[in-house]
């Protein structure tokens, strides 16, 4: 193994060491983050939810956008798979459905970005996983 | 040196920097009790662990009360040594340390000579509100030293002498909390372990946890029987202290009263140690004689330097520590040893005694002369040259317990023919001594020449280690001396590495030579006490008309009657010996 | 490299191993692979949680569910559900005690909701044998500021104004202790990492050697280079073989990647570090009881002065730091002093981990800052007393600390208060007692401990603390009287005067609070011959209710010394000079049919 030989070669390694523990990190202080859930199930998996968590993944580091992508069960939209909640900071969680890449990338630059809501929200007095399980006080 | 000043009792005081309150306190006479706390001044021995927590005072400012032997003064301090919560706080901890010690005082060997009870006298204890369960420990029997932990009040002095000052390391705190005690490893028995019997543990012992064997009982039983011959014989450090059990001033000189004393007690012959010290220096000064000039005439061989042998603890010492070097010593036995050996042959003929009917008895200032009766290899047929070994505090005792007014005895003389010494042999009882009387009888042997000036005052002193160097007509002689185990094993690492230039060493395993032997009256932690018997010995040297070995008459005779010449065949027989490697002793496996 | 969406992150504490959390970590890694998931879960070992009540403890990252007292056969289910269907398995989850609902997040539980972890930052996060993920934590910056940015004198003032005090008991200022080791001239100096954790109860340093052991070493440089010490020990009791083993572990990366060893950094400046093992003294945490042990001499404590930074190991001017203070500094480095000192009181700044313990529902480590009150800790945090019983005290400090009461709940907890109010922070113990609990038998359990563990040097805490067991002893089994009172009190007060070393100087502490606080108990035992408790067997009696007992058995079928007597559907009786009080008949007993009198 090589030596670290200076404190700027540690800063170095550290750079790309922090993807390791990043995502521990961010979700152990998820205020002010991004938070995208999307929905796993089989209907969405079926829907190919499965890439488009991976783009989200993908895309949102490579923007430089600091949010946490967590997959949740189905979310009871199954005729909208693939489906995802968006929370922004101090906000109440918009839920898009029919979410391909092309409409990620969307949501993204536009309501992630900019707050500009965008095409495809399931408009409905919905009810995320956690908000029935607290007994839907929402 | 920087000086500070501070407050005890409402008292000013100024110290240097680094005093501390114990000895500040002191210069106040105010004298703050202790219990662990030793320090033996000039022998630069200081033992001060701030464990019996019996000197604690009360310092203002500080939230717990402090020990005054180890917390050094500050500047402006404020001590109180007698508030009431300092009386009540070592009131209880001597209470606490009473609770769990047997109350055996009236039967109890050192009772009367005890720091604990002293304690317990001073700070009026009349009950003891704390009771409960005590240590209780098998006791150990060695033949010189007996171990009742059930008394020991962990002081920790004893270790301090084994380990830090003897470097034999044997004593030493094992278990915790209140099974804590100070024991050999693993808990064995003395006879176990490494011990050399110097006998410095129970020299410092405060309490009767640590106390020689006693042969008062079996001597009384002999004096009585008809058919024995009785004779003792006193070592030279004896007389220089044995006053001090009967309150006379230390380093007053009492040879003629404690003759006299040994008379009245019933031996049969009084002789003295003295006789065979001289006629240790015939032998071993020959023997460094005969090892110097074969060292001169080129002879790789020969051993020097060579180690004086008349030190029982030292001989165990070396036995343990340093077995592949034993072959450097002299040979020639102990004077106690020499005396024994020839008072059962030589004396025993002239007085038509046979061996077994002769009972042969040493006062000693020693502890390890118990023990070194005791070796098989000074028996002839199972019966030893000396029967056994009694200590200064054993004749103190034997002489109360007679019925006998030691003070005013008349001076008496030894009987003849052991019983006449020399200056010489007087001075075996210091550091330097045993040294001085070799040189004094090897010059002239060696020059054939008269010694100008008798006294080699750059072989006395009280320094750990000593060097000195002789001029033998031109022969530089080089001379080490040290006293106490740890500084002879310094010298003793010297000569392994080959670094030592020194032709002859004595060494003495206790302070101060055998005038601070383990069987001496306690000093109680005052070195003083050992320095003045120090000036005692050589005051008794200035005293005797005849200063040099070589020239007792008696001695002298000895050889013409029964040995011949020095290291003789017969000499070699009666007054020279071997060493053993005890380090293979199965220490461990018994 | 793979990029997981998802971390399983196992604990690897002492505590959940002891169930089998190695087992899990295995049977999850194993099922991942096969499931295929290789590439998108990753599973970790990692540090204690905290939560010892429930474990073994897994977290699923990015989600933050909690999953609570998981069996090894459990990893199956987990991956199913939770990693491809994304469902929390629900069974698994924590369930609040006051509220009966389950707490999906670790952010819900109000176990962690007051918790500030600085100390413990990395336990529970990374995985303690893999540096990359330490330095990918921040590791080694702030060694690495410190020896390329700073210097020596820099570097302390920055310790001196962060406020930090020692951990491990004494409370002093590190800075300032830091200063004066720098300040002693020696040829060779040391740093100390004090491991030697012995108050019962208390596993913090374990924790953080076991989950973050990097963080000790990092801290350990940084002293060195700020008091000239090239030489780092850490004394470590062989008690504790996970986190030697995980030390042994990190010691040996930092040597690869050059962090330990000469010229780190590039800085000139040389670091090693050794370990030395402790044999489990309690005594051996005194700093001058530790440092001899390491020299090879008997484990006693010896009059300070002189202090270690005088004279410490082999005569050298030493600095000793405890665990948990040495977990503190890389972060004071990285965040600031400033940052540091904004938490806390006003004279003890960060956070204080505690061990909580006893009659508490949850049970564990936890680190909160200083000021927060007993209260918030013990209801808040440890979620109350267990079964709904009333508290009744709560001992901090361990053996050394004292018994604090109701009326010291609202106090905020600091190294001043817990002193004035007749306790002490100690390591960091903190057991909470209930009205179940005698606190004479409570005083006597911890005499129990310091008689064992007193290293017998001195006097006063060799003997007066056996006395002191043996008065709370007498007044325990009814046999003692008033005068017995007034000497226990006296002698406490003696020992707690005269005693060497810290250890005496406290050991009475849980004496002289339970008497304080507690007076009634004590007299109880004493006057009446009564434990109000119900405690003390001597002074109890278990007796079957008539009006209750059905006559089924149950007690007499249980009782181990066959005193029950009666036949079936009849009533039953208690032989009462044969009843050993071992308590059976009382647990056995469906109908509450059995009391203590």
């Amino acid at each position: 193994m090589t030596k670290i030989k200076s404190l700027a070669d540690l800063k170095k390694m550290k750079d790309n060491l922090q993807s390791k523990i990043a995502l521990r990190e961010k979700s152990d202080s998820p205020e002010g983050r991004v938070i995208i859930k999307v929905a796993m199930a089989t209907c969405g998996i079926a829907s190919g939810s499965k890439e488009v968590m991976e783009y989200l993944v993908d895309e949102l580091d490579k923007r430089n956008i600091d949010a946490i992508v967590t997959q949740t069960g189905c979310m009871g939209y199954c005729y909208a798979e693939p489906t995802i909640e968006v929370a922004l900071p101090g906000q109440e969680p918009v839920v898009y459905g029919y979410v391909d890449t092309k409409r990620a990338d969307e949501i993204i630059e536009k309501y992630i970005r900019n707050q500009e809501l965008v095409e495809g929200i399931i408009p409905m007095n919905y009810q995320t996983i956690e908000k029935d399980k607290e007994g839907g006080k929402a | 040196m920087e000086m500070i000043k501070l407050n005890i009792d409402n008292r000013t005081v100024e110290v240097e920097k680094g005093t501390t309150i114990y000895h500040a306190a002191k210069k106040l006479d105010i004298g703050i009790p202790t219990l662990c706390y030793m320090n033996l001044g000039d022998l630069k021995i200081e033992h001060k662990p701030g464990g019996c927590r019996v000197c604690v005072v009360e310092v203002e400012g500080r939230r717990n009360l402090a020990p005054a032997c180890a917390t050094e003064c500050m500047d402006g301090m404020q001590v109180q040594t007698h508030s009431i919560r300092v009386l009540n706080a070592r009131k209880t901890v001597l209470e606490l340390i009473l609770s769990d010690h047997p109350f055996d005082c009236l039967i109890c060997a050192k009772s009367g000579n005890c720091d604990l009870q002293d304690m317990a006298i001073k700070m009026g204890v009349r009950s003891i509100p704390y009771q409960g369960e005590k240590s209780t420990y098998k006791p150990d029997f060695s033949p010189a030293i007996i171990r009742d932990m059930d008394k020991c009040i962990m002081c920790r002095r004893c270790e301090t002498m084994c380990n830090d000052f003897q470097t034999v390391g044997v004593l030493s705190g094992v278990n915790r909390g209140f099974e804590a005690v100070v024991a050999p490893a693993f808990e064995r028995d003395l006879d176990h372990s490494e011990c050399t019997y110097c006998g410095q543990c129970v020299a410092v012992c405060p309490t009767g946890a640590l106390t020689e064997v006693d042969h008062t009982t079996q001597l009384i039983r002999d004096l009585a029987d008809p058919t024995k011959k009785v004779v003792v014989q006193t070592a030279p450090a004896v007389r220089a202290a044995l006053g001090e059990a009967f309150g006379l001033e230390p380093g007053t000189l009492v040879t003629g009263k404690m003759v006299a004393a040994l008379r009245r007690l019933g031996f049969d012959y009084v002789f003295d140690t003295d006789f065979a010290a001289d006629l240790t220096i015939m032998e071993e000064g020959t023997e460094l004689l005969g090892r110097l000039t074969r060292f001169l005439e080129g002879d790789k061989e020969v051993k020097l330097p060579m180690l004086t042998s008349c030190c029982p603890g030292w001989v165990n010492f070396f036995e343990y520590h340093f077995p592949d070097m034993r072959d450097i010593p002299s040979t020639a036995r102990s004077p106690q040893q020499m005396f024994g050996a020839i008072a059962k042959t030589y004396f025993a003929e002239k007085i038509e005694t046979k061996r077994q009917d002769m009972i042969v008895v040493s006062v000693m200032p020693c502890v390890a002369k118990k023990y070194e009766c005791t070796r098989e290899e000074f028996k002839v047929d199972g019966n030893p040259d000396v029967d056994y070994s009694i200590s200064t505090r054993e004749l103190a005792m034997l002489i109360k317990r007679s019925n006998i007014d030691f003070n005013r005895l008349p001076e008496e003389e030894f009987d003849s023919p052991m019983g006449e010494s020399t200056g010489a042999a007087v001075i075996f009882g210091t550091t330097g001594g045993v040294i001085e009387a070799a040189v004094r009888s090897a010059y002239e042997i060696h020059t054939g020449k008269q010694l100008e000036k008798i006294d080699f005052e750059q072989l006395r002193g009280i320094e750990g280690i000593r060097s000195a160097s002789v001029d033998f007509d031109g022969l530089e002689i080089k001379i080490g001396i040290a006293h106490g185990l740890g500084h002879a094993r310094k010298l003793l690492d010297d000569i392994k590495a080959g670094k030592s230039e020194y032709h002859a060493i004595e060494i003495m395993a206790c302070p101060g030579g055998c005038v601070g032997g383990g069987g001496q009256p306690l000093h109680h932690g005052n070195p003083d006490i050992i320095k003045a018997r120090q000036k005692a010995i050589y005051r008794e040297d200035m005293n005797k008309p005849i200063r040099k070995s070589h020239e007792n008459p008696s001695i002298i005779k000895l050889y013409e009657e029964f040995l011949g010449e020095p290291m003789s065949e017969k000499a070699h027989q009666l007054l020279h010996t071997h060493y053993f490697d005890k380090k293979q002793k199965d220490v461990l496996l018994d | 490299m793979a990029k997981f969406k998802m971390h399983m992150l196992v604990c690897g504490g002492t505590g959940c191993r002891a169930s089998a959390s190695d087992v899990l970590y295995e049977n999850l890694k194993k099922e991942v692979q096969e499931q295929g998931l290789q590439d998108d879960v990753q599973v970790v070992t990692t540090g204690c949680f905290g939560f010892c009540e429930k474990g073994p403890i897994v977290k699923v990252i990015p989600d933050n569910t909690f999953y609570v007292s998981v069996e090894p056969k459990d990893a199956q289910e987990i991956v199913a559900e939770h990693a491809i269907k994304g469902r929390r398995v629900e069974r698994l989850l924590y369930v609040d005690p006051t509220n009966k609902k389950q707490i999906p997040d670790s952010k819900g539980m109000g176990f962690y909701k007051k918790q500030i972890r600085i100390a413990l930052r990395n336990c529970g996060l990374i995985d303690p044998e893999n540096i990359d993920e330490y330095l990918a934590a921040d590791g080694y910056e702030a060694m690495g500021k410190v020896l390329s940015e700073m210097t020596p004198e820099e570097a302390i003032q920055e310790m001196i104004d962060s406020g930090l005090r020692g951990r491990g008991g004494g409370g002093f200022p590190t800075g300032i202790k830091w200063q004066i080791a720098s300040k002693v001239a020696g040829e060779q100096k040391y740093v100390v990492c004090n491991a030697d954790e012995g108050d019962p109860g208390a596993f913090m340093d374990r924790s953080i050697l076991e989950g973050d052991p990097h963080t000790v070493l990092e801290a350990m440089v940084i002293n060195g280079y700020c008091i000239g010490a090239t030489k780092g020990l850490i004394y470590i009791r062989a008690e504790y073989p996970l986190a030697i083993n995980r030390l042994k572990i990190a010691i040996d990366q930092a040597r690869e990647y050059g962090l330990l060893g000469t010229d780190i950094l590039g800085s000139g400046f040389d670091f090693d570090v050794e370990i030395r093992y402790g044999a489990g003294a309690f005594v051996c945490g005194e700093e001058t009881a530790l440092i001899h042990s390491m020299e090879g001499e008997r484990g006693e404590p010896t009059f300070k002065p002189p202090f270690p930074a005088q004279s410490g190991y082999k005569g050298m001017p030493t600095n000793v730091n405890n665990v948990e203070t040495f977990a503190n500094v890389p972060v004071i480095y990285n965040k600031g002093a400033k940052w540091f000192a904004s938490i806390g009181t006003e004279k003890s700044k960060g956070t204080k981990v505690f061990a909580l313990a006893g009659k508490i529902n949850n049970v564990g480590l936890i680190e909160v800052p200083m000021g927060i009150t007993l209260r918030e800790v013990i209801f808040e945090i440890g979620g109350g007393i267990k079964d709904g019983r009333k508290f009744k005290a709560v001992q901090t400090g361990g053996p050394s600390g004292g018994c604090l009461t109701d009326k010291h709940l609202d106090t905020p907890i600091d190294f001043d208060n817990l002193l004035a109010a007749g306790s002490m922070m100690g390591s960091g113990g903190m057991i909470v007692m209930d009205e179940d609990d005698c606190m004479v038998a409570v005083a006597k359990f911890y005499l129990d401990f310091t008689v064992e563990e007193s290293c017998g040097k001195c006097s006063p805490c060799r003997i007066g603390n056996k006395r002191l067991y043996e008065l709370l002893d007498k007044i325990t089994k009814g046999q003692a009287d008033k005068e017995d009172l007034d000497n226990l009190r006296n002698l406490s007060g003696v020992i707690r005067d005269t005693s060497l070393c810290g250890l005496g100087q406290t050991s009475p502490n849980p004496v002289l609070s339970t008497m304080d606080n507690f007076m009634e108990e004590y007299l109880a035992h004493v006057d009446d011959h009564r434990c109000l408790a119900g405690v003390c067997k001597d002074l109890i009696r278990y007796e079957i209710i008539p009006e209750n007992c059905v006559g089924c058995t149950a007690c007499a079928r249980n009782c181990p010394v066959n005193c029950i007597a009666g036949e079936r559907k009849q009533l039953h009786t208690i032989d009462q000079s044969l009843c050993i009080k071992c308590g059976a008949c009382l647990e056995k007993c469906k109908f509450n049919a059995v009391e203590i009198v």
